[in-house]
């Protein structure tokens, strides 16, 4: 198996005939992806890489039985193909779009209460089952079907802890870029809960970086519910305080969400913390 | 993006929240005439600076008399202000606001801002007003009171009167207290803000209660949605080079060590800077190119890297995903040459072809060094930033 996603599941594109949709697109089919349609509002009817456009998700849920969908649609309207996704019955929203403000985040996920949406990201990669299912942004190539989940908040450090378990012959059953933003969907712990159910994933690999306290939520959980092997890496071990590094999420403030903090809070749960980006595979490898 | 305690208190009365009588001024000549206007026998001549902690270093001071007035704005105005947060150069202090004095009776708490746990907006009070609130909220934690709003309801008038009896007022300053609380929800939802903060507001000695000091932070994310807010922007208080990156889609962070870092992703970005110090080497800066990383972006971003004087030699970490590494390799060469980089360079480059990037990269006859990975990649640059 793998978590989240395969080789069955179709995805539909919003945001599918801009530059960004078409563009990722492009490669998610070239991956093997079943991108069955896209959704941009006056174009529909018409085809777009050789797949049907859609004016409304309800429409391309109706005609294609799509459960996924990714957003590529600009900040200040991604709040609102989100809640269409939603309403659409949607059940894997992926949002790749960056710098969505965040009172709009806080209404869509208090909107998102009580429904069986599964929302990922915003700001993020998306999330891929190597060989089987690429929604989002990763390169395609660097990947393996393997072992290892990885979960992380940033996108490059991602595909860099991709390239080292490819490289050491593990291979990743799943892997999910929950994104940079402070408000988001899918947590660590919603990821790991599933990384742990899941057959195929025999160990976890986790990127975190400086604010928030979600990685420490995730040491508990590791802690309590965790048995497979888990490799951690937290980023901005040298980030000064108060400044944002890049991510909206990604700040220290008032002392608050310091990678020193994470690290050891991570560390009391027994998990192994890389102290370099370079050894995530090596010492994930050595679990096995 | 931030804004001025003058501009903030203007926003404050437009949205019914009582501020101190006072006006701002850019002269000694203006600051006299406001504190004249204002009547009294006592003023704050209050340094406008994008920055707390002003007050321990001379930046808010007490005048007895319009002489005084004069004096004190002489000497703060066209000063660089340091406090404890900003840097060791601090900011320059161009403007100044004029108060009328009042006599306090309890110095109190209160702010809102989006806290990320529990995903809601919430208040923070306390009757510990005047301090550093997270050193209350970490050694009295008893004497912090949270009021999370439900995005749905918005702020209920219980919810206002149970901050006003925890914060001891009574009778009007119960409906006071709601009426400042509904301002700043209010503000806080309609501009797009991140924090409101009001530290101290005062209760005067005649029971009013008045924001004695502003501070508002707005979402980057939103503020292109608001040109009133937009319109209040000082780029004197921000950094040149990350004003510069700004316009260039780049994201840039001065930092005080001599290794210039050029990477693409903000997580990757900080973990390069960790593990060059890691290998004993100080960054210069954070800088993320972005995802779609393309010439005239790593030209751009050599240049800011390398207005940095103080830069002895620069790594480039990049990991081409869907960009190929050839051309980025390309991108660096051209880069190089166009702005005529004279300290080494270290580049590591991963993803999709690789051997063809690096192969671009080796005897170029330029200060270039491809590294074979990240780890030998930081271990050379330390050396070769030592070396020179």
């Amino acid at each position: 198996m793998s978590i989240l996603i395969n080789k069955d599941t179709k995805v539909i594109c919003q945001g599918f005939t801009g530059k960004q949709g078409t563009f990722h697109s492009e490669q998610t089919l070239a991956y093997g992806t079943q991108l069955v349609g896209g959704v941009t509002p006056e174009r529909g009817g018409e085809l777009h890489l050789g797949l049907p456009v859609f004016n409304t998700v309800d429409d391309a849920v109706k005609t294609t039985g799509a459960t996924a969908s990714v957003i590529y649609v600009p900040p200040f309207y991604a709040a609102d193909a989100i809640l269409e996704a939603v309403e659409a019955g949607i059940k894997i929203i992926v949002c790749i779009t960056e710098g969505i403000p965040i009172l709009q985040m806080l209404r869509v996920k208090a909107a998102m209460v009580g429904t069986d949406a599964i929302l990922i990201g915003p700001n993020c990669p998306g999330v891929i089952t190597p060989g089987e299912c690429k929604i989002g942004i990763m390169p395609g190539k660097i990947h393996l079907p393997g072992l290892i989940g990885i979960v992380s908040r940033s996108g490059t450090l991602t595909y860099e802890s991709v390239h080292q378990t490819t490289q050491q012959g593990l291979g990743q059953s799943t892997c999910v870029g929950i994104g940079g933003d402070p408000i988001h969907g899918m947590n660590f712990v919603d990821v790991l809960s599933r990384f742990q159910a899941d057959e195929q994933t025999k160990g976890i690999v986790m990127v975190g970086e400086i604010g928030g306290s979600e990685e420490e939520d995730a040491a508990d959980y590791i802690k309590a519910h965790v048995t497979k092997p888990v490799v951690a890496y937290i980023a901005g071990q040298t980030a000064p305080s108060g400044k944002r590094m890049g991510h909206a999420g990604a700040i220290v403030t008032g002392g608050k969400g310091t990678a020193k903090g994470k690290i050891a809070a991570l560390k009391s749960a027994g998990i192994e913390v890389c102290v370099s980006p370079t050894d995530i595979g090596a010492a994930i490898k050595a679990c096995f | 993006m931030n804004i001025h305690e003058y501009q903030a208190k203007q926003l404050f009365k437009a949205y019914g929240i009582a501020v101190p009588q006072g006006m701002f001024a850019n002269t000694s000549q203006a600051a006299v005439q406001v504190a004249n206007d204002l009547g009294g026998e006592g003023w704050v001549v209050k340094a406008q600076v994008h920055a707390g902690g002003r007050g321990k270093v001379g930046g808010v001071k007490v005048a007895k008399s319009l002489d005084q007035v004069a004096e004190i704005s002489e000497e703060l105005l066209g000063k660089r202000l340091v406090t404890i947060q900003t840097d060791h150069l601090g900011l320059p202090i161009n403007s100044l606001l004029i108060e009328s004095l009042y006599p306090i009776k309890r110095e109190l708490y209160l702010s809102i801002l989006v806290d990320r746990a529990t995903e809601r907006v919430i208040f923070i009070a306390s009757v510990a007003g005047g301090m550093d609130i997270e050193a209350v909220a970490h050694d009295s934690p008893e004497q912090i009171i949270t009021v999370p709003v439900h995005p749905a309801a918005g702020l209920q008038a219980s919810q206002c009167r149970k901050v006003a009896y925890n914060l001891g007022l009574k009778g009007a300053q119960v409906k006071e207290l709601t009426k400042i609380m509904q301002g700043m929800y209010d503000l806080f939802l309609d501009k797009d803000a991140t924090q409101i903060e009001i530290n101290p507001l005062i209760e005067t000695e005649g029971g009013d209660l008045l924001a004695l000091d502003a501070k508002i932070n707005f979402d980057d994310n939103a503020v292109a949605l608001h040109s009133d807010i937009l319109a209040m922007k000082d780029p004197t208080q921000e950094d040149d080079k990350e004003n510069y990156a700004q316009k260039y889609g780049l994201n840039y962070i001065t930092l005080e060590g001599n290794i210039g870092c050029m990477v693409n992703g903000a997580g990757l970005a900080m973990a390069t800077m960790d593990l060059v110090k890691l290998k004993g080497g100080l960054p210069a800066n954070f800088l993320d190119v972005g995802g779609g990383t393309n010439i005239e972006k790593v030209c751009e971003a050599f240049k800011l890297i390398l207005s940095d004087s103080s830069v002895k030699a620069v790594l480039v970490n990049i990991f081409g995903g869907i960009v190929q590494c050839d051309v980025i390799a390309s991108g660096i060469l051209a880069a190089i040459e166009q702005i005529h980089v004279k300290v080494p360079v270290v580049v590591r480059l991963e993803g999709t072809n690789v051997e063809q990037g690096r192969a671009l990269l080796t005897d170029t006859g330029l200060n270039i060094y491809p590294a074979e990975d990240l780890a030998h990649a930081a271990e050379q640059v330390v050396a070769l930033a030592e070396a020179v």
